[in-house]
């Protein structure tokens, strides 16, 4: 993971993201372009707490719907301007998570899933129920997001938010990958008791890799309802939190970039295959399926493995 | 090239191509066929709406376009399925305005996800006619947004009047936590008072709930509940019917117009009887008198679904016929597909005889029905019996 | 207010056989390979509805019920086979993405093959409800606990006195040693599958006369039959028919007494808290991690 091939990395991510608008025909391509970065924000977070801590979350759609509400009640209810309803809200998500960090951290495998299971089902039970505060299984509008007079408004703005935050994340997690943080990380991963024996403090960096994806993830979720307009409690459900956990898995597990991957592909091709709307259940497990089965180190790293084994020949 | 930088690439090529693919630009030229945009939960929990809605708007465009379509034009219907997920729906319309670039939306099976298209038309600038049943939909009037069911206001209005008219005052209300269930809840709380009633027990129960005793147990329990009113659709109201029988609860038993199809009676079988609900005109067709303007229509109607598709066309199926003509007629008093004409001459609809009703709109009044064209009706036998 | 309580006591235990027949399947799945069958409720949805399906093609009940059965269990078997034996040696992680894209892909054919409507059966024995002190008790309900009962006997005359069922309790001690004795242990996954497949469906069968079924059924199903197993201690069978009850009748009487709102949230309540204070459940034994 040298230094030259990160920031390769991320000078095509940039073209690619910059150069895209010139393929896109129409608002609906737009929507879906956005709505793609957003996923894949959200990605790069669950995956550097899925890839490279090896941990599980089953229930992180519940803290991108917890950011989305929060700025969606704030600004809506309350009229507070959004980017404190954002800053507020990332904090509340923030100080939830870290509160169960620590004894969900604790359990592994399947008790973990569990636990993160019903975490994120209870949360989207309590969005659900408390409509005199989150209009219940309607779900929520929401109106424009401005900063000091300023107001985001429209595809392309919006796209370049979307685009700016992806990009600036997967600065982020390169750096993180990089540092000690990082390497404490991969540690945990490989042995968990190995790392605590040379030292590693294995429950706190959990809990911080932990709380940093669920913060990414509110944030996403609180400019997504104020691009989108509105919100329901189904964003913040199990189902969504399936298909998070199978675009990172997908994408490849300890890959920034198949994260990213997995999650644009899998925000795409619900749309490309309308046709076979009555199929997608069936066609999102068999993909689940079939990728850990046979790729399990998710699509991209497979597929630049066999390149790169086709270039040695 | 590194592999990560040959990953993005690939992913960024492949973003390009599918959404290349997904997107296609719509097609600009003369002698255009007129395109009805529609957005349906034909599958999901939703589908008992969405499925006749769909195969209703099929017919009837296909009649149409055989009748020599509109001002010469034929009829073009582009449907998608949102499953009953209202943001699926809200993703489905961007999609039919912007990329399929149709003249009026004629869709929505659920209040909720006509709720999410509603800014969407509206900042579109778009005609929409929704077939779902909450009066939030068209309360405050949206400018382009208008509906054909009779709201759930008016089924508890009316419902209230039977009630009232067989000297019930304390009744019980379960209804669904969500969509129509819990705006009809609302909206009962709200008008209970103007006919004498008061709601002394209030439960809920979520939509696939398989066992709703306790919460009717809570009912029977409260002192002097005289009946019992269940606000919902789809399956809950079938297992509150079904656990009311097991009870054996004798109360007075109304349902709303979610109900009104012939699946539910087959479903809940015996239990069923005597149950009362509101019901548009195409429920009872064969029992209308004679006089009826809405006879000939309805029978007309129920005659060509049946032929087409060997079932018994549903109330759900009759929402869709309704909002179809009624563009129908709009289109050809327009004379073209410039939207804000058309939604002028949606808004003008005078008299229009439906299969729910006959549809007078204004400018404060997007839905058109009185509750006269409302019958109440009770479950006799496992078939409608009119009631007035 | 007795009435009220025994009414809600009947709705428990009678949800509660349910999950405590889900509950068993995860545990002699669990037992046998150490994998949490996320797709359990798909089980259970396939009994029913493969069931109404035949009934509607207008089979009698006493043929559509073992066929019914007899098709559950072999999509089970075939779970294993396809599914989790190709990927028998992976992590933890992959395993649990793997049961829950089974149960996905369970539930995409199921609404292609089935619609997404719901469905009724008629009560086995009619539907007069008994009056026991002043509650209603379906004779359905009956039927529930009475096979629940029956199949739990089974179980214990299977795994205590029968070969196969000794088989698959050596390899769920030490699958190491299990082969070393002769058994073949890929054909336990298999016959565990299966088994569980058999529960899951024979509850999903007698449940569906009081409640609906639908396509969709198997989600909420599965997940507190995993609530249930976790509660009494996974791996241990008695534990999960009691964790079963437990959570059935918790959720009965959270709904008459506290909010009938909340009932979805109790099995979620109760497992967080059994996962953060009681790990290893009611009647779980500690367990011991190698390192």
């Amino acid at each position: 993971m040298s230094n030259g091939g990160r920031y390769r990395g991320l000078a095509v991510l940039a073209l690619v993201i910059g150069l895209l608008p010139l393929g896109l025909p129409n608002a609906y391509a737009y929507d879906i372009a956005i709505n793609a970065a957003f996923n894949a924000t959200v990605c790069v977070g669950l995956n550097l707490l899925i890839g490279y801590a090896g941990q599980i979350s089953l229930g992180h759609a519940a803290f991108f719907g917890l950011g989305a509400y929060a700025s969606g009640i704030l600004t809506g209810r309350y009229g507070w301007p959004p980017l404190a309803a954002l800053v507020v809200g990332a904090a509340g998500v923030g100080l939830l998570s870290w509160a169960l960090a620590r004894p969900v951290l604790r359990l592994k495998g399947h008790f973990l899933a569990m636990a993160t299971l019903g975490i994120g089902i209870i949360i989207s039970i309590v969005l659900n129920t408390e409509s005199w505060l989150t209009g219940g299984s309607d779900g929520l509008m929401a109106g424009d997001f401005s900063v000091a007079g300023w107001t985001l408004r429209g595809d392309r703005a919006w796209y370049a938010m979307a685009g700016g935050l992806l990009l600036a994340t997967v600065w982020a997690a390169g750096n993180l990958i990089d540092s000690p943080v990082g390497r404490a990380l991969r540690a945990l991963h490989r042995s968990e008791v190995g790392a605590e024996v040379a030292g590693i403090d294995t429950a706190r960096y959990k809990a911080l890799v932990f709380v940093l994806s669920a913060v990414l993830a509110a944030i996403v979720g609180s400019l997504f309802v104020h691009y989108a307009g509105m919100i329901t409690p189904a964003r913040a459900g199990f189902m969504k939190s399936i298909e998070l956990v199978t675009m990172v898995v997908f994408g490849g597990l300890a890959s920034t970039f198949g994260a990213v991957a997995g999650a644009v592909i899998l925000t795409v091709l619900p749309q490309v295959l309308t046709a076979f709307e009555d199929y997608e259940t069936m066609i999102l497990g068999a993909i689940m399926v079939g990728t850990m089965i046979f790729m399990p180190r998710g699509l991209l790293v497979t597929v630049a493995g066999l390149v790169r084994a086709g270039r040695r020949r | 090239m590194s592999t990560r930088a040959f990953r993005t690439a690939a992913s960024g090529l492949v973003l390009a191509a599918a959404i290349g693919l997904a997107g296609p630009v719509a097609a600009e030229g003369a002698a255009n066929p007129i395109k009805i945009g529609s957005f349906l939960s034909v599958t999901g929990g939703a589908s008992f709406l969405g499925d006749p809605e769909k195969k209703t708007l099929e017919l009837e465009v296909a009649a149409i376009n055989k009748a020599g379509g509109i001002n010469g034009s034929p009829l073009e219907l582009v449907v998608y399925d949102d499953t009953g997920a209202a943001d699926k729906a809200a993703s489905f319309v961007k999609r039919l305005i912007e990329s399929d670039g149709v003249d009026v939306l004629v869709g929505g099976s659920t209040t909720a996800t006509t709720m999410a298209a509603v800014p969407l038309a509206e900042k579109a600038g778009i005609p929409f006619v929704s077939m779902a049943g909450a009066v939030v939909i068209v309360e405050p009037v949206k400018k382009w947004v208008f509906k054909t069911p009779h709201t759930d206001r008016l089924a508890a209005e009316k419902i209230f009047a039977d009630m009232q008219k067989r000297g019930l005052t304390r009744i019980g209300l379960i209804s669904e936590d969500a969509g129509f269930g819990k705006s009809g809840h609302e909206q009962a709380l709200l008008v209970a008072r103007n006919f004498g009633i008061e709601i002394v027990a209030d439960e809920v129960y979520s939509a696939k709930d398989p066992d709703t005793t306790v919460q009717l147990t809570k009912i029977r329990n409260t002192p002097g509940v005289q009946a019992l009113f269940n606000f919902g659709f789809g399956q809950g109201p079938a297992v509150v019917t079904r656990n009311v029988r097991q009870l054996g609860l004798t109360l007075p038993f109304y349902q709303s117009h979610g109900v009104a199809s012939k699946d539910f009676v087959k479903l809940v079988g015996e239990a069923g009887e005597g149950i009362r609900l509101p019901a548009p005109s195409l429920a009872v067709a064969d029992q209308l008198p004679a006089g009826d303007p809405q006879k000939p229509v309805v029978t007309a109607f129920e005659k060509a679904y049946a032929e087409a598709y060997k079932a018994e066309a549903s109330t759900f199926a009759g929402y869709a016929y309704d909002g179809l003509h009624l563009v129908a007629e709009a289109l050809a008093r327009a004379g073209g597909t410039d939207k804000a004409k058309l939604r002028d001459e949606i808004e003008r609809t005078k008299g229009f005889v439906g299969t729910t009703g006959i549809f007078t709109m204004s400018p404060t009044d997007h839905m058109g029905l009185s509750p006269a064209s409302f019958h109440m009706v009770e479950i006799r036998k496992g078939d409608w019996a009119l009631l007035d | 207010m007795l009435s009220s309580f025994v009414q809600y006591l009947f709705s428990g235990v009678t949800i509660g056989a349910i999950y405590a027949l889900a509950g068993l399947g995860f545990t002699i799945i669990y037992n046998a390979s150490h994998v949490i069958n996320f797709a359990q409720g798909e089980f259970i949805m396939i009994g029913a509805m493969a069931t109404v399906s035949l009934v509607g093609l207008g089979l009698p009940l006493v043929l559509a019920i073992p066929l019914a059965i007899a098709v559950t269990v072999l999509v089970g078997v075939a779970v294993a086979r396809f599914a989790i034996m190709p990927a028998r040696d992976a992590s933890v992680v992959t395993l649990i993405i793997i049961t829950i894209g089974v149960s996905l892909f369970l539930r995409g054919v199921a609404q292609v093959l089935w619609g997404k409507g719901y469905h009724a059966l008629p009560p086995f024995s009619g539907d007069v409800p008994f009056q026991v002190l002043g509650a209603a008790l379906l004779p359905q309900s009956l039927w529930v606990l009475g096979t629940a009962l029956v199949v739990i006997a089974g179980l214990g005359w299977f795994f205590g006195r029968t070969l196969y069922g000794k088989a698959i309790l050596a390899t769920a001690c030490n699958r190491l040693a299990a082969q070393l004795v002769g058994i073949r242990v890929s054909g336990v996954l298999l016959a565990s599958f299966g088994l569980a497949a058999f529960l899951g469906a024979a509850g999903g069968i007698v449940m569906t006369p009081i409640t609906f079924t639908s396509a969709d059924a198997g989600i909420m199903l599965g997940l507190k039959g995993f609530t249930a197993a976790v509660l009494g201690g996974l791996g241990n069978g008695t534990g999960a028919i009691l964790g079963g009850l437990i959570v059935g009748i918790a959720e009965a009487m959270s709904a008459g007494y506290l909010s009938s709102s909340y009932k979805e949230a109790t099995a979620f309540v109760i497992i967080l808290a059994v996962l953060f204070f009681l790990p290893n459940g009611l009647l779980g034994r500690a367990g011991t991690e190698r390192v």
